[in-house]
């Protein structure tokens, strides 16, 4: 669905994404998901009075890798703040974020919209620790408590805000996938957005066709998948569409989407109070962050799959859809370089292609994906399958043999020079023992023949066929065909 | 200066619930912090770089590494009230 053409819709999301540590942001307590609850806190995540919250080195390197990789500038000097506000999610009444001097701020991110690109603008991104998870005591309706597990509580969480230059749901949805596909490449992120490594919230408005000025914005939360995305903005626009053609204006408010009954309601001023008292934290010390420092950072920046997908095109002459596949992961690309980087004398320039083919048909068909974990164990290593295709490439074995091959490597592990010594899989392509083979095939099959004669070229591919599983698939094709052409053109005469 | 509208705002904000007399005596104490803040205000700080801290420190980091947790039931022993392995709050939801 799209805005009433008179509307355009300004659209800017604030996501947050838990980072990659192994401990939390400021104490020593594991991040891991799914432990008992209240099992992995300490007094620093639990707010306990007295303590001191020391920054964990990982979680500011990851944000900065991040920042890096959207263009951002990173700040040289940077502080925390607390963000005061009222919840059982977070016993010390305030959370520490960062306010004033953000750490990075000024970036940009490119999306794939309708077959074309778009640049999104990033405004911030900072650094601060999560909160407590609450759940009601039995349902919604008779809950007479809620239940507090603090394992999350302190888990480092990077918030990154775009501008409002999201011109539609779709593109806000295409932002969030461009977004978490960035963070899972650089191996900040895991990106699991059903156990809440990924949140977003949204802000949206809707101003007339051609007005510069924004309108007003409402802020949605709880939009926690690419399709939630699109149906609570969808919701939203009509909703902001409707009140303004009545004529009744929009509410500066926070909205809370309802995913399973599909639209946003107000939040009451008292569940969310905009009134947070920042001031400077007084924990912690301020960051300076040098450009050494930063140039390190830049210097270990992986290409990012958009770079690369467009380097594959230019460089291998690929389509856009294998550049694609094989950008997807960042493990994949670099399996299928390390492949190209092989030898292979004897094969043609459409070696990139047939490499691509090979391992979007063939590899990603065995794997168990294409993560870094699956292609690292991969049974069949690169320098694998670049031998097997220099077998292709020097007449050893056919195509159709090459397929059973690479099926019996990633069986056994072993290389295809060995499976196909050890089985006698090599191509006959001998001239004088193929067409032996054909004249006795021919001989065996009188109707085929007659077919033939008859005018019935369909013949042919059954003799053809009849001379591959002779040779237990293993002549020569090009050489089959041009025997049976030979032979069949003297019959007919 | 802090009327009686400001300290009822900040009590809400802070989930405060206060008597008429807990207001009245707030909002004295906190005008005479603000008055005591006048009087840092007259020092002159032109030049001086604003800081949030008296210690000279930058980049006080630690290494992400696992360190051990308290153990469950010690973090739960405080708790007014607990629901198993939970802590158990009043309720939160608004109707
Ligand atoms: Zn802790």
């Amino acid at each position: 669905m799209s805005a009433p053409a008179h509307y355009e819709v300004v659209i800017g999301l604030e996501v947050h994404a838990q980072l990659l540590t192994r401990s939390k942001m400021f104490c020593g307590c594991p991040t891991t998901f799914g432990a008992a609850p209240n099992s992995q806190t300490c007094p620093v995540c639990q707010g306990m009075p007295g303590v001191l919250p020391v920054v964990n080195k990982k979680a500011i390197e990851l944000a900065m890798r991040t920042a890096l990789a959207f263009g951002c500038r990173v700040n040289p000097a940077c502080r925390f703040a607390r963000k005061h506000y009222y919840y059982p999610d977070m016993p010390k009444n305030y959370q520490i974020s960062q306010y004033e001097e953000p750490l990075a701020e000024e970036g940009r991110l490119e999306i794939d919209i309708d077959g074309a690109s778009r640049t999104i603008g990033i405004q911030r991104l900072h650094l601060e620790e999560d909160v407590g998870k609450l759940v009601h005591e039995g349902t919604l309706e008779t809950a007479q408590a809620s239940l507090v597990d603090f394992n999350r509580s302190g888990v480092p969480l990077m918030e990154t805000v775009s501008k409002p230059d999201l011109r539609s749901p779709e593109e806000a949805a295409a932002y969030l996938k461009a977004f978490r596909a960035v963070l899972v490449f650089l191996g900040v992120c895991d990106g699991n957005m059903e156990e809440g490594s990924l949140r977003c919230d949204a802000n949206v408005s809707l101003r007339p066709r051609g007005s510069t000025t924004l309108g007003t914005k409402v802020e949605i939360k709880n939009l926690n998948s690419f399709r939630n995305v699109q149906r609570a903005l969808e919701f939203e626009v009509k909703r902001q569409a409707q009140a303004l053609d009545a004529g009744e204006g929009i509410r500066q408010e926070t909205r809370l989407w309802e995913a399973d009954r599909g639209y946003t309601r107000s939040m009451r001023s008292k569940e969310y109070a905009h009134d947070y008292r920042y001031f400077p934290e007084p924990d912690l010390v301020p960051l300076r962050i040098d450009s050494r420092w930063v140039d390190e950072i830049q210097a270990a920046l992986p290409e990012l799959p958009r770079a690369r997908r467009q380097r594959f095109v230019a460089q291998y002459g690929l389509p856009g859809y294998d550049a694609d596949v094989l950008t997807q992961s960042r493990a994949l690309g670099d399996y299928y370089e390390a492949v190209l980087r092989e030898p292979a004398p004897s094969a043609g320039a459409d070696r990139p292609k047939i490499v691509s083919n090979w391992v979007m048909s063939e590899l990603l068909r065995v794997l168990p994906g294409d993560d870094e974990r699956a292609i690292a164990t991969s049974p069949i290593p690169p320098r694998h399958l670049a031998g097997l295709l220099r077998l292709i490439d020097d007449g050893t074995i056919s195509g159709k043999i090459a397929k059973d091959v690479f099926q019996k490597m990633f069986d056994s592990r072993e290389d295809a020079a060995t499976i196909v010594g050890r089985e006698g899989l090599t191509q006959v392509a001998d001239e004088t023992a193929l067409g032996a083979i054909v004249d006795s095939v021919m001989a065996a099959n009188p109707k085929a023949i007659d077919d033939f004669k008859r005018g019935k070229t369909v013949a042919k591919k059954s003799l053809f066929g009849q001379v591959m599983k002779a040779t237990g698939g293993k002549a020569n094709p090009t050489l089959v065909d041009r025997l049976l052409e030979d032979k069949l053109a003297k019959i007919q005469r | 200066m802090i009327d009686r509208k400001d300290v009822e705002h900040v009590a809400r904000l802070t989930r405060l619930a206060l008597t008429e007399e807990e207001l009245e005596r707030m909002r004295e104490q906190l005008n005479s912090i603000l008055t005591h803040l006048d009087t840092l205000r007259g020092v002159d700080t032109e030049g001086v770089e604003p800081t949030a801290h008296a210690v000279d420190l930058v980049n006080v980091m630690r290494e992400d590494e696992v360190e051990p947790c308290l153990p469950q039931d010690s973090m739960l022993a405080n708790a007014p009230d607990r629901s198993g392995e939970l802590f158990r709050v009043p309720r939160i939801i608004e109707e």
